[in-house]
């Protein structure tokens, strides 16, 4: 087994470049058999070890950086995977895959999405009865103050969210990242009428970062990843409200064995150190 | 007598072209067909999956009825303006000669090609609150846009006005300039002639351009949202309202969508009756 894909870049579904990655990998790899998507079909191969195939993993907005990273590592330890990610919002991840999308695996931002999944099409059953039926836990997020770089308005605590004058952002209640501003508010006792609820929490951190708003609610991975273009505040009352990420390998998986390698990776050493460089706790 | 023999055998002949005439060819009808199923069953598809029982509750709800109110208002705003700056450019397009002038109908057609949401993010980095023109409202007038009704009307406008203008634009080239000619013979100056001759010839065009415009603005989504904002009663129109409502409540955007589907074609059938049929 060659100990290096024959490309660090991660295939994405609709590139053209996949089916050159794929071809490439096929010429590197002459020797064993390499036959895409219908290889898990006829039973285990030479090897019962042997991962390969197309995995498709749908993944909360907010994992983006970090299951890229994965992606590769994971490609290069198993060159015979392809991993294609699908990265959008929970609920609308939650909606393509109860609307019958191809999905192996789910990692969704909050519990309840996750739920939404597995009150309808549920998960794999071999698989939740060793994990748990709600998924399983592997990162955890929290809210933090976002504000432009010389923070025009002067924020110091949540409490001066509640100023006049001060346009801030929020999520829409509907999205995880608004559920989770919901209850911070409630654990800070204080009521904040924001200028506008975003529809994801990317959008929020745009209008911050094009200095539209004073100061928006997103989470600390976003402002890890904004970098210098945004300044995050800590603030007490966002431990109210840590949102869980669970992940789940789920029914009628196309691609049940790699899907539970790829959970075992993200729940592994590789997959912690990832999410904590990213700026996600541990659950 | 000579000159009228050759008519007479043609009559016959006329009618029964027009006999043949009256069974459309299945070159056209089968990919009609087609489309009307293509076009409708979407909406079929709202239909069947409607929650009806309790439809009625959920129309009660003020946040819907403000949607839905801020939406019409709007966009009813927004074909306003568009009429009142679409028609002038739309005139000066096909009427007149000035340099450049092909660059300009190209960069009014750009909203048309570009996603609104992208058309939303340039109208925040020139009007936002730290945009090119945005600033000196700021700090001169105190004005900021972002966030107010006004912003969900200027990108209506910026992504409904290009339909208006070609639409005004291809009816004032195929009118017919010899009116226009002997009136100005006749001693009319060039804006009378525009207001007496050229506008009621036009009329049924700048209606259907109207009409058009007022449908793209009334589903207006991406350049809303990036550039507005959404807030319940201030920019939170029915489109807006309706991607919020698939996040959490699939069964109500579908209701939604039912609300404003039948509003539009309400209002667009009641228009057609009464303007372009008329």
């Amino acid at each position: 087994m060659p100990e290096t894909p024959p490309s660090s870049r991660i295939p994405r579904r609709d590139t053209p470049a996949l089916s050159l990655i794929a071809a490439a990998t096929c010429l590197t790899l002459a020797a064993t058999a390499c036959g895409g998507g219908e290889s898990d079909e006829d039973g285990q191969g030479q090897d019962a070890g042997e991962l390969s195939g197309e995995l498709d993993v749908f993944a909360a907005a907010s994992l983006t950086d970090v299951f890229e990273d994965l992606a590769a590592d994971f490609e290069a330890e198993h060159p015979d995977v392809d991993v294609v990610l699908n990265f959008a919002g929970s609920s609308e991840l939650a909606v393509q895959i109860n609307s019958g999308a191809p999905a192996d695996v789910f990692a969704a931002a909050d519990t309840a999405t996750m739920g939404q999944v597995t009150d309808d099409l549920g998960l794999d059953p071999d698989w939740a009865g060793e994990h748990g039926e709600d998924g399983a836990l592997f990162a955890t997020n929290t809210l933090q103050i976002a504000v432009p770089p010389d923070n025009p308005a002067g924020i110091e605590t949540f409490d001066d969210l509640a100023e006049d004058g001060t346009d801030v952002a929020f999520c829409a209640d509907e999205v995880p990242c608004g559920a989770a501003t919901a209850e911070a508010m409630e654990a800070a006792g204080t009521d904040i009428t924001p200028v506008t609820y975003e529809e994801d929490v990317r959008a929020v951190l745009t209008k911050v970062e094009l200095g539209e708003v004073d100061a928006g609610l997103v989470y600390t991975t976003d402002v890890v990843s904004a970098e210098d273009r945004v300044e995050g505040i800590d603030f007490p009352e966002a431990e109210e409200a840590v949102n869980d990420y669970p992940i789940g390998l789920l029914s009628g998986a196309q691609n049940p064995e790699a899907g539970e390698a790829w959970i075992e990776h993200v729940l592994g050493e590789d997959g912690a150190a990832e999410l904590d460089a990213a700026g996600f706790g541990t659950p | 007598m000579t000159t009228a023999s050759p008519a007479t055998p043609a009559a016959p002949g006329r009618r029964r072209l027009r006999a043949r005439s009256g069974r459309p060819p299945w070159i056209l009808v089968v990919p009609a067909l087609a489309a009307v199923a293509f076009l409708v069953l979407p909406f079929a598809g709202l239909l069947v999956s409607a929650p009806w029982p309790d439809m009625g509750e959920r129309l009660r709800d003020p946040e819907v009825l403000s949607a839905l109110w801020l939406s019409l208002t709007t966009a009813t705003a927004a074909t306003v303006v568009s009429l009142l700056l679409g028609v002038p450019l739309a005139w000066l397009l096909a009427r007149t000669e000035f340099p450049g002038r092909r660059l300009v109908r190209a960069l009014v057609t750009v909203p048309l090609v570009i996603p609104p949401v992208v058309g939303g993010v340039a109208l925040l980095l020139v009007l936002g609150r730290n945009g090119i023109l945005g600033t000196h409202l700021d700090t001169w007038f105190g004005i900021t846009i972002p966030f107010t009704t006004a912003a969900v009307v200027m990108a209506q406008v910026f992504v409904a006005m290009p339909f208006l203008v070609i639409s005004v634009e291809g009816s004032l080239r195929g009118a017919d300039r010899r009116y226009e000619e002997a009136a100005a013979t006749l001693g009319a100056s060039r804006t009378t002639v525009f207001t007496r001759v050229t506008l009621p010839m036009v009329l049924p065009g700048i209606a259907a351009g109207a009409v058009l415009c007022w449908a793209r603005a009334l589903g207006e989504f991406g350049a809303t949202i990036t550039f507005a904002g959404n807030f319940p009663g201030t920019t939170q129109t029915m489109p807006l309202a309706v991607y919020m409502a698939m996040q959490r409540d699939p069964e109500a955007a579908v209701v939604l969508s039912l609300v404003l589907l039948l509003v539009s074609l309400a209002v667009l059938v009641t228009l057609r009756e009464r303007w372009v049929n008329a």
